[in-house]
């Protein structure tokens, strides 16, 4: 059997995802080193914008209008469409590692039984399987993992392939909605957007962190500051966001987000293994810490040894002059 | 209120002692073993809500036999009995069988709320939780920051992690709903909870006590790890010191020579 690889793509304010545009641009070029087929699904309530974006990396995507998706939860109707398509010869079926993406990737695994190759940094074949690289233990190791089976899902992070355009746009199919889901869609009474959070983490260039060293909330109008000079979006530490001092959806790490961005600027932050595991793919690394012995220290580019409270205002004010000069 | 929470046993992260084995998989022995993160905060949303509306809290683990001296950890915390399925052929199982035994086990209970973590400090896979709901044909209620069954027993209402903040959810109950650090920091299980959870039953169940069909067809797991390697090393940098305003300008230099600025 020809492998079909399934790329459920996932949609914010009306775009495709920068996560689901790269999960597009390696099953593409998977299915052309196996010479079998790749095509993409794309479910919202306004599929079209999303659609034809994901066909920028894809021959083939399935655009579904769904009005429940936009009062209801996505997976389980993500899930139907994706059974659908395992139906029409899909063999493997990739999300991303979001909350969405890994609910689909379990629904699916609960009613088709295939394994789960989870967290792929990147995937290969090897004689004829699918083997993907994964980051476990908080970062300790890198594992090679596959399935010997014709199916598997796989759930996809950050930074797996680089989004890339196909020299000529796939087709864009439109579809009525598959219909049964595989479990009961909870329904959305409400959607509640916390202050700051209109800028996504994934897709900032620039991300500055506040660890536990900025003292409380007021520290993070430091963070606040040097991330809108620096035209970033502002992450936290799990101890800040333990302490309530800024809400989860700015977690950086292991149990938050996984970020990639071209530049890291952490204040007051360790560097945990559970918070490395978040952010040691950015491209520049620069910490400010005033303990020299910080294990962040091993992963930065610039390991600044100070005061936050110090250096931070200082580089504001560097950042400022060098604009207005 | 019946609440099963699902509780596995994983390596203690503060120990920092995981250990891949000669097979690539988790080395068990290599680290004291605590209850995944996750479903601590599940369990304890499961313990308040039980303390407000009445009920039971129990727990369920697949693990080896050992895995009850862990169970015991989430009993002092005040649940009051287990389900520990343990079984030699479950050794190293993967994760669709993983889904379909602790289903079927989860079957074997009555209870209201499943609720599982919404990943593993360990394994890390985020699939299990969303495939037993799938097994089960029950609505999941995912990534929870906050959970509320209505005093009928008829409904409950999930807080979901989003993006942007969180989304408000509603489903019928029995439901399965997975649970998240934003529930709050679980208690920690006082002297009193220690000895109780020496006496609190923890029932064991074979594979043979779940009926058929729960092992891969031939009997091995198609998913295996081939190969490990440490993670690439970042070349060092440099430190940067001496007084702020000219750790400030080495900060800006580095920024334009990188053209980040
Ligand atoms: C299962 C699990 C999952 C986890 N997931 C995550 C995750 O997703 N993300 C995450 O971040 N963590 C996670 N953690 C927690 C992680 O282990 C660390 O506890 C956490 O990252 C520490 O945050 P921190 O660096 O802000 O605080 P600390 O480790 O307390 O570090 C604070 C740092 O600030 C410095 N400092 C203090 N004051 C100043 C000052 N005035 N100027 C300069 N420097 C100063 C100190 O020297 C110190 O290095 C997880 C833990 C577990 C067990
Ligand atoms: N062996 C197990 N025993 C009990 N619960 C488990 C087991 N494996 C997974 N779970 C549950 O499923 C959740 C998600 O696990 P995972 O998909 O492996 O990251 C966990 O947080 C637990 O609630």
């Amino acid at each position: 059997m020809p492998v079909a690889l399934l790329v459920i793509g996932e949609v914010a304010d009306g775009h495709l995802t920068k996560l689901s545009a790269e999960i597009a641009t390696l099953a593409a070029r998977l299915a052309s080193e196996a010479g079998g087929e790749a095509l993409g699904l794309v479910l919202d309530a306004a599929p079209d914008a999303p659609a034809a974006e994901m066909a920028a990396h894809l021959p083939r995507v399935v655009s579904v209008a769904s009005g429940p998706a936009a009062d209801e939860v996505w997976a389980p109707h993500a899930a139907a469409e994706a059974q659908r398509l395992v139906g029409e010869g899909a063999t493997h079926v990739l999300v991303g590692v979001t909350n969405d993406g890994r609910d689909v990737a379990g629904l699916l695994c609960g009613a088709l039984g295939w394994g789960v190759l989870a967290n792929a940094a990147g995937a290969a074949w090897e004689d004829g399987r699918l083997v993907v690289d994964a980051l476990v233990l908080a970062g300790k190791a890198i594992t090679r993992s596959t399935v010997d089976a014709p199916n598997a899902i796989v759930t996809v992070g950050p930074g797996a392939a680089e989004a890339t355009a196909l020299a000529a746009p796939g087709t864009v199919e439109t579809r009525a909605p598959a219909g049964e889901t595989p479990v009961p869609a909870a329904v959305v009474l409400e959607r509640v957007a916390e202050a700051g959070a209109a800028v996504s983490l994934e897709e900032a260039r620039v991300v500055v962190v506040g660890g536990r060293g900025v003292g409380g909330p007021e520290g993070f109008g430091l963070v606040d500051e040097l991330a809108s000079l620096l035209g970033g979006v502002t992450g936290a530490s799990r101890a800040a966001v333990d302490a309530g001092w800024i809400p989860y959806a700015r977690q950086v790490g292991q149990t938050g987000k996984v970020v990639r961005p071209l530049l890291y600027l952490g204040l007051g932050v360790s560097g945990a293994m559970q918070h490395r595991a978040g952010m040691q793919g950015s491209q520049h690394i620069i910490a400010v810490n005033r303990d020299p012995d910080a294990p962040i220290a091993e992963i930065s580019d610039l390991f600044v040894i100070g005061d936050l409270f110090e250096v931070g205002p200082a580089l504001a004010a560097e950042l400022r002059a060098r604009r207005a000069g | 209120m019946r609440i099963l929470v699902m509780t596995k046993p994983v390596p203690d992260p503060a120990a920092n002692a995981e250990r891949l084995g000669p097979d690539f998989r988790l080395d068990r022995g290599a680290s004291p073993t605590v209850v995944n993160g996750n479903d601590e905060y599940g369990l304890e949303a499961a313990l308040q809500l039980v303390e407000a509306l009445g009920g039971e809290v129990a727990i369920l683990t697949m693990a080896p036999a050992g895995g009850v001296e862990t169970m015991r950890k989430a009993l002092a915390m005040g649940a009051l009995r287990g389900v520990l399925v343990a079984d030699d052929a479950l050794a190293g199982a993967d994760i669709p069988t993983t889904i379909r035994v602790l289903a079927a086990a989860a079957q074997t209970q009555e209870w209201d709320l499943l609720l599982g973590g919404l990943d593993t400090s360990d394994g890390a896979g985020g699939a299990v939780t969303a495939g037993v709901a799938a097994r089960l044909g029950l609505p999941l209620l995912s990534a929870a920051a906050h959970i509320a069954p209505d005093e009928a027993g008829r409904k409950v209402r999930v807080r979901r992690l989003s993006a942007k903040g969180y989304d408000l959810l509603e489903a019928p109950m029995p439901a399965v709903v997975s649970c998240t650090q934003a529930l709050g920091t679980p208690r920690y299980p006082s002297l009193k909870g220690i000895m109780a959870a020496r006496s609190r039953q923890i029932t064991t169940l074979s594979l043979a006590d779940l009926g058929e069909g729960l092992l891969p067809a031939g009997g091995q797991w198609p998913s295996r790890v081939v190969g490990v390697q440490p993670p690439p090393s970042r070349a060092t940098g440099r430190a940067v010191t001496g007084d702020a305003a000219s750790q400030a300008r080495e900060i800006a230099d580095y920024l334009t020579a990188q053209r980040i600025i």
